[in-house]
C-alpha cells in the first residue's frame, strides 16, 4: 500500500499523522479526568499505529513511473475490509441489544453495556461503520471506472478513509463511556463532528477533482447520487451539530437549537440521513453494480433524471413527519406529510428503473445469488419507501409512532435495501478488484442470501406485529370509556416478538459472517484471472488537463 | 428540452454540485426559519423556571445513558395519550431544552409529566433494579448511579455554556452552581435557601437518594425526573380539546 506512494507523499502522511498525534495529546491533556481525555488517548493510539506503519515502509523503493496508468484500488480494498469488520461489530451489537429487550439482565449490571449506551453503538456501527465504509469504497471504484481516470490524489483517498474510520471509532468508543449528544444518528460529540467536517470536505474535493479529470463527456448517473450523498450529508451534518462545548476540556456540548426548533432541525437531519446516506449513496451503488452484473444497460435515462431530482428536492421537506401530533406547529407537520407522500413517485421511479433493467436477465437472477441480492434489495427499496410514505400520513402515524412499527420499517430499509444492495455490490466488486475469476464459493453466497432474506423477513414481521398490537393496545377503551390496558400490559405482549426479532437479527448476522469468510477466502484462494486490459484508465488527455509525469 | 438542459448540466461537476445544493436547501429553509420568526410557535409561560444545577446534572445523565432511546417526553394531542400521561406537551415546556428530548420510541412509557407521580424512594428502588418494583419490566438496572459521586466542580461551566446558547442563567446562578446542587440534595443545610432563592419557592429540596452525606448521580437523576412537566403550569390551563384517535369503524 505504502509502495504506491512516492517518498514525498510518505513524508506528508507522516507529518499529518504527527499532527494528529499531537492533537490526541492535546485532547488527553485538556480532558484530564473528563471522558475527553480517554478520547484523546484513542486518537493518540490510532495515529501512533498508523504512523508506525508508515515509518516502517518509508524507505521502500519509489513506485514505478506508470502508476498513473492504473486505477487506484488499494484504498478500496482496505475500505471493503473495514466495512465488513464494522458490519460484524454493528450487527453483533444489534443482536445483543435486541436480546436485552427480551432478557434485560444481559446488561450484566455494568454501565457501558446498558441498552441506552449500546443502541447508538449499534446504529453508528452499521450505518456509519458498515454503510459509510462501503459507500466510500464503492464510490472510489465507481468514479474511477465511469470516468475512466485514476483518483485525483494519492494521499487524500487514504486520508478520507482512515480519517472517516477515526470518526467512527471516536463515536462508538465514546458511547460506551457515556459521551453522546443524544441526537439520533448524530450522537458523536463536537470534536468528532469537527474532524468529520475536515474529512468530508477532503472527500468532496477529491470526488470533484476526479470527475473533472474524466475522459467521458457526461457524468454517469451513479456519480450524481454519490455527489448528492457527499454534498447534502455535509450540509445536514454541519447544521444539526452546531453546538457550544462546556469547555475545551469537556467532551460534553449543548446544541445551539432550543426545544421545538431543535426537534425540527434534528428530524430534518435524521430523515435526510436516511435520504442521502442510506438512500442516495446506495442508489449510486445500485446504478453501477446492478446493470454491470446483469449485463444490461439502465432501463431509462429519463426515469433516472426524474427520480434523482425528485429525491434531492422532496426528501428535504419530509423530516417533520417524525413529529406528527407533537408541539411542532401544525403547518410544518402538514408540509412534511404532503412531501412524504409525493416522495413515493421518485422512489418508485428508481426502484422500477432497477427492476426493469433486469428485463432480459431474469434467468441470471434465478441462477446468480449476487444479482438476486441486488434484485431483492430493489424490491425492499420499493416496499419500504411505500411504507414510509404510508406511515407519514398523520392518522396512520398516530398509531405507528413511538411503536416497533417504526423500528420494523427502518430495518426493512436497512437490512432489506441497504445491506442487501451492499452485499450484492461487494460480491460483484471483490473478485474484480483482487483480479479473481469469481467469488471463492458461489454456494456460500447462496447461503448468505437465504440467511439474510430469512433474517430480514422474520425481523420485519415480528416488528409489524408488535408495533401494531402495541399501538392498538395504547388506544383501546373499555365500554366505560376508560383505557383498557396499562402500559405494562402492552409491554408484556411484546416479549414473544422481541425474542423473534433477536432471532431474525441473529440469522442476518450469521449470513454476514459467512460473507466475511467468503470474501477472505476469495482474496486468498480463488483462481487469479489473466490481466484485463479493458480495466485500465483511458490515457487520452482529458480536455484542459495536461498530462504531467510528476503527478 | 429539459432533457437537453440536463445533458448540459451533467457535463460539469461544479454546476451539478451547485444544482444539488440549490434543490436541497429549499425544504429546510422553508420549514425551519419561520419557527424562529412566527411568534405563535412557542407559547408564553411567565411562570416558567430554569433547571437547577442538580436537575441539569440529572438531565445530562439522562442524555448520557440514552434514556431517550426508550422514553419519549412528548405527549401528543391524542385523547388516549392525554388520559394516560396528562395534558399534551406544549412547545414552551422545552424552550430551555438543549437538546430537546422528545424521543421517538416508547419501549417504556412517556416521561414528560412523570415529575411528582412517584416518590423519590420509588424512583431510587426502580432505577436500582426496575424488576424489584415492576416485575414485568425490561429496563436495564442503573444501580451504579447510587455508587457514583456527582461531579459538581464543572456545573458552573455547564450553566455558562447553556447561557451562551440562550438559556437565561444569571451570573449569580453560574457562580453558585456547585453550592446549589449540594444544597438541593441536602435539606436543612445552609446552602438550601440559596436554591429556592435563585430558582423559586417551588424548587424541590430533598435527599433524593435517601442519603444526605454525599451527592450522587442518583440524586441528580431523581431530581430531574421529579421536575419533568413541572417547570410551568401553563399546559394545565389549556382548554383546547385533544383529538380522538381515528376510529376505523366510522
Amino acid at each position: 500500500m505504502i509502495a504506491q506512494l512516492t517518498s514525498s507523499e510518505r513524508q506528508y502522511s507522516a507529518v499529518i499523522l504527527i499532527l494528529l498525534l499531537m492533537a490526541g495529546i492535546a485532547m488527553a491533556a485538556l480532558g484530564k479526568a473528563d471522558a475527553l481525555g480517554v478520547q484523546g488517548v484513542i486518537v493518540l493510539l490510532y495515529s501512533g499505529v498508523l504512523l508506525a506503519f508508515v515509518l516502517s515502509s518509508i524507505d521502500k523503493p519509489e513506485p514505478s513511473e506508470d502508476r498513473q496508468a492504473n486505477y487506484y484500488d488499494d484504498p478500496i480494498k482496505v475500505g471493503i475490509v473495514l466495512s465488513m469488520v464494522w458490519a460484524v461489530f454493528g450487527m453483533f451489537m444489534g443482536v445483543w441489544v435486541a436480546a436485552q429487550l427480551a432478557w434485560p439482565n444481559l446488561a450484566f449490571d455494568a454501565a457501558w453495556s446498558t441498552f441506552g449506551r449500546m443502541r447508538p453503538a449499534h446504529t453508528t456501527g452499521v450505518i456509519f461503520g458498515f454503510g459509510g465504509n462501503a459507500l466510500i469504497a464503492t464510490s472510489f471504484h465507481v468514479v474511477q471506472r465511469t470516468s475512466r481516470t485514476r483518483l485525483a490524489g494519492q494521499l487524500s483517498p487514504w486520508f478520507v478513509l482512515m480519517g472517516y474510520n477515526l470518526f467512527c471509532l471516536l463515536a462508538v468508543s465514546g458511547y460506551f463511556i457515556g459521551i453522546t449528544q443524544s441526537k439520533e444518528y448524530a450522537e458523536a460529540e463536537w470534536y468528532a463532528d469537527l474532524w468529520l467536517v475536515i474529512v468530508w470536505v477532503t472527500y468532496l474535493v477529491l470526488y470533484i477533482r476526479t470527475l473533472a479529470r474524466r475522459k467521458e463527456p457526461h457524468i454517469y448517473v451513479a456519480n450524481w447520487y454519490f455527489m448528492a450523498f457527499i454534498v447534502v450529508v455535509a450540509m445536514l451534518h454541519i447544521v444539526n451539530n452546531l453546538a457550544v462545548p462546556v469547555s475545551w476540556g469537556h467532551a460534553k456540548s449543548y446544541t445551539i437549537w432550543p426545544g421545538v426548533q431543535d426537534a425540527m432541525v434534528q428530524w430534518w437531519y435524521g430523515h435526510n440521513a436516511v435520504a442521502f446516506f442510506l438512500t442516495a449513496g446506495f442508489l449510486g451503488m445500485m446504478y453501477y453494480y446492478l446493470p454491470k452484473r446483469a449485463g444490461r444497460p439502465i432501463f431509462s435515462y429519463r426515469l433516472s433524471i426524474l427520480s434523482f431530482w425528485g429525491i434531492t428536492f422532496f426528501y428535504m421537506w419530509a423530516g417533520s413527519h417524525h413529529l406528527h401530533y407533537t408541539a411542532l406547529p401544525h403547518w410544518v407537520q402538514n408540509l412534511g406529510m404532503t412531501f412524504s407522500v409525493m416522495l413515493l413517485v421518485p422512489s418508485w421511479a428508481s426502484a422500477g428503473n432497477a427492476l426493469l433493467t433486469l428485463n432480459g436477465a431474469w434467468h441470471k437472477v434465478r441462477d446468480d445469488a449476487t444479482l438476486r441480492f441486488m434484485m431483492v434489495a430493489a424490491v425492499f427499496y420499493g416496499l419500504s419507501t411505500f411504507e414510509g410514505s404510508f406511515l407519514a400520513i398523520r392518522p396512520v402515524n398516530s398509531l405507528s409512532h413511538y411503536t416497533d412499527w417504526t423500528v420494523g420499517h427502518v430495518h426493512a430499509g436497512a437490512l432489506g435495501w441497504v445491506a442487501l444492495i451492499t452485499f450484492g455490490s461487494l460480491y460483484t466488486l471483490v473478485p474484480a478488484l483482487w483480479k479473481r475469476e469469481r467469488m471463492y464459493s458461489a454456494a456460500l453466497v447462496e447461503v448468505h442470501f437465504w440467511l439474510a432474506l430469512a433474517g430480514t423477513l422474520i425481523y420485519v414481521f415480528a416488528m409489524w406485529n408488535s408495533g401494531i398490537i402495541q399501538g392498538l393496545m395504547w388506544r383501546t377503551y373499555t365500554e366505560d370509556n376508560a383505557l383498557a390496558y396499562s402500559f405494562v400490559d402492552s409491554l408484556l405482549a411484546m416479549y414473544p416478538y422481541y425474542i423473534a426479532r433477536a432471532f431474525g437479527g441473529l440469522l442476518f448476522l450469521l449470513g454476514t459472517i459467512v460473507g466475511c469468510y467468503n470474501i477472505w477466502m476469495t482474496v486468498r484462494m480463488a483462481p487469479v484471472t489473466a490481466q484485463d486490459h479493458a480495466d485500465l484508465p483511458d490515457r487520452r488527455a482529458a480536455p484542459g488537463i495536461a498530462p504531467s509525469p510528476a503527478e | 428540452m429539459s432533457e437537453l438542459f440536463h445533458r448540459k448540466i451533467e457535463r460539469t461537476a461544479i454546476g451539478f454540485v451547485v444544482a444539488i445544493i440549490a434543490a436541497a436547501s429549499v425544504g429546510g429553509i422553508v420549514e425551519i426559519a419561520p419557527l424562529f420568526t412566527i411568534p405563535d410557535t412557542v407559547e408564553e409561560a411567565p411562570d416558567m423556571r430554569l433547571y437547577t444545577p442538580l436537575e441539569l446534572a440529572g438531565r445530562d445523565i439522562y442524555v448520557r445513558e440514552g434514556c431517550y432511546a426508550c422514553h419519549s417526553q412528548m405527549i401528543r394531542t391524542l385523547s388516549d395519550e392525554v388520559e394516560r400521561y396528562g395534558p399534551y406537551s406544549l412547545a414552551v415546556e422545552s424552550k430551555y431544552d438543549h437538546p430537546m428530548l422528545w424521543g421517538s420510541k416508547r419501549t417504556g412509557p412517556d416521561l414528560a409529566r412523570v415529575g411528582g407521580k412517584y416518590s423519590d424512594f420509588w424512583h431510587v428502588a426502580h432505577l436500582s433494579n426496575p424488576r424489584d418494583v415492576v416485575p414485568e419490566s425490561n429496563m436495564p438496572a442503573y444501580a451504579f448511579l447510587a455508587r457514583t459521586p456527582l461531579r459538581m466542580d464543572d456545573l458552573g461551566l455547564r450553566l455558562a455554556a447553556l447561557r451562551a446558547v440562550g438559556v437565561p442563567y444569571t451570573d449569580d446562578m453560574i457562580e453558585n452552581a456547585a453550592a446549589d446542587a449540594y444544597g438541593q440534595a441536602t435539606p436543612d443545610s445552609s446552602y438550601s435557601e440559596g436554591v429556592t432563592g435563585r430558582y423559586g419557592e417551588k424548587t424541590q429540596i430533598s435527599a433524593f437518594d435517601g442519603v444526605t452525606t454525599n451527592v450522587t448521580e442518583m440524586d441528580a437523576l431523581v431530581a430531574y425526573l421529579q421536575v419533568l412537566g413541572r417547570l410551568t403550569d401553563v399546559a394545565y390551563g389549556r382548554t383546547a380539546a385533544s383529538e380522538q384517535a381515528p376510529d376505523p369503524d366510522q
